[in-house]
């Protein structure tokens, strides 16, 4: 499953590589990143492919959370279709 | 690859503009429950809904968890019990097994306590209609709801003098908390089969075994959009409204498609409907005050309504495979917190909201009138109602509480997502006779339209 993760919040040193690091140790593959900073507020956009992941969905998003808590970040997942319904016909 | 832009513009709409999908409803068939022991019958009704619906409430969570789009409600329609009761008759007795079956289950309403007597009545429905207040007040989670117009038939005005005390007698019966049995029903002209919404939910006799319909909603969604648009024409305003209730239908079609997937159910329809909650940022009202009105009910709502209701399907049409329900903008009173503004500082009267009904989905809605409103009077505001849908070929509906003990001024609170009603006024002068002359109004001819 594809699935898209939003990660939203004041900018800080390491929040890329803390998401990454997350992912990686759930073996969760990054297909693409968008990240931009605007006066001082953090978003990146990622999307990933969990067909490989060693946790459930549902694991992902309370482990994505509490990772959000710690660095100041509010971090969704949701699945990829949902914004493939939404923008492409 | 999809644009960060269009991703933020999705989060955005869920986080801060209440989208949301207003319910998944499963339509259970109960034809194969008919038998003649009552007993027998319930039986077979509980286990049926209880195991065709076992896990609609943990697939439900599951999409919400997944898409991370609330699902407000789920919930489930049946076979109209008229019916599936009519070998038996002992109707009180289903109500009972579904709203055992609703706390099984975990949904929070079951509708189809629904007879369909736009013609006349059998025995059996007529027996049915008179258990319908004991059945509201005796159980929690049923809703009921009844047909007593269509295009094609007519109007049948034995009825609405019926439901019209039906409805009197529901309110007495409930009248510890101020009627609320009335709340659970509905009397519709050209009720239609595949609704996911409560309280008019019932599952057609022309639907399959077990069905997922879905009802979408997100009147923040386009109120934020028109904000965007200030001062632009009407050309602009549809086409907003479209794109918008586009992107909101989508979501439906999306959680409709997977709910029924893994619910191993048939994918029946999304309704393309803009359903308001008592939440501040959620109402059809201020949609339609963005739109210029002052206030809702001022001059120009029904006009404001009318290209709301129209665009909202323009829009919702391309973004689903199959539509159905009841498709449009609903306005209950007592769920929409610019609505109940209106009616407090006076720009929105009963009479408004009836024109407001010939141009856009349901009817008068979620609509409190003082406890001392007469049967006949309830009668008369149904029949015109009724004759609305029935003239020109849509559903229309009323759901009023006559609040028992209440007066104009006072306010009724139901909770939850019923919401905060104001006790309307009612015109003082009466219907008796024209009430009492019972029989049919024929069905109107559909030429020399003017």
């Amino acid at each position: 499953m594809k699935s898209v993760i939003t990660v939203m919040g004041k900018d800080s040193v390491g929040i890329i590589a803390k998401v990454s690091e997350l992912l990686a140790k759930n073996e969760i593959n990054i297909i693409d990143i968008s990240q931009t900073t605007y006066e001082n507020q953090f978003l990146m956009v990622m999307i990933v492919d969990m067909k490989n992941s060693n946790i459930s969905f549902a694991q992902t998003v309370n482990e994505l959370k509490a990772l959000g808590e710690e660095l100041g970040q509010k971090i969704q997942v949701r699945n990829k279709k949902v914004f493939d319904s939404m923008h492409r016909i | 690859m999809i644009d960060p832009f269009e991703i933020m513009e999705t989060i955005n709409m869920v986080d801060n503009e209440h989208l949301d999908i207003r319910t998944i409803t499963m339509g259970i068939s109960l034809l194969d429950c008919i038998g003649q022991d009552s007993d027998i019958a319930s039986q077979k009704v509980y286990d049926k809904v209880a195991r065709l619906a076992e896990n609609l409430v943990p697939v439900g969570e599951q999409l919400e968890r997944e898409l991370g789009i609330p699902i407000i409600n789920k919930r489930i329609s049946v076979t109209p019990i008229s019916i599936v009761g009519s070998a038996c008759g002992d109707y009180v007795k289903f109500a009972k097994a579904l709203d055992r079956a609703a706390d099984a289950t975990g949904v929070n309403f079951i509708g189809g306590y629904s007879a369909l007597v736009q013609k006349g009545y059998t025995k059996g429905e007529y027996d049915f209609i008179e258990t319908i207040p004991e059945a509201l007040c005796t159980t929690n989670k049923i809703c009921s709801s009844v047909n007593v117009g269509s295009t094609k038939a007519g109007i049948s005005m034995d009825a609405v003098a019926h439901m019209g005390r039906i409805i009197k007698r529901t309110a007495e019966l409930s009248k510890d908390r101020d009627g609320f049995g009335c709340a659970k029903l509905v009397v519709f002209a050209n009720a239609v089969e595949d609704n996911p919404f409560m309280a008019g939910a019932f599952h057609g006799t022309g639907e399959g075994e077990c069905v997922i319909n879905v009802g979408v909603s997100g009147p923040g969604v386009v109120k934020k959009a028109l904000e965007k648009v200030k001062g632009a024409d009407f050309g602009v305003v549809a086409d907003t409204i479209k794109k918008t209730a586009f992107k909101i239908t989508r979501m439906g079609q999306l959680v409709a498609g997977e709910a029924a997937k893994r619910l191993g159910a048939q994918s029946g329809i999304v309704d393309l409907s803009l359903a308001p909650t008592p939440a501040i940022g959620d109402s059809v009202a201020h949609i339609l005050e963005e739109m210029g009105v002052e206030k809702c009910g001022a001059p120009g709502t029904t006009a404001a309504l009318a290209l709301l209701n129209d665009a909202v399907k323009k829009g919702g049409v391309m973004a689903s495979s199959y539509v159905g329900g009841l498709s449009g903008a609903f306005i209950p009173v007592s769920e929409d917190a610019g609505m109940i503004d209106a009616v407090r500082c006076g720009a929105l009267s009963l009479e408004k909201l009836e024109a407001m009904t010939c141009v856009c989905s349901v009817g008068i809605d979620m609509v409190v009138v003082p406890g001392d409103t007469s049967a006949e009077t309830i009668s008369g505001i149904l029949a015109d109602e009724v004759a609305i849908g029935v003239i020109n070929t849509k559903t229309t509906a009323l759901r009023i509480i006559p609040a028992p003990g209440k007066k104009v001024g006072d306010t009724v609170e139901f909770g939850g997502l019923l919401g905060t009603g104001p006790v309307m006024p009612v015109n003082p002068y009466g219907c008796v006779d024209f009430i009492s002359r019972g029989g049919r109004i024929p069905a109107p001819m559909h030429s020399l339209k003017n």
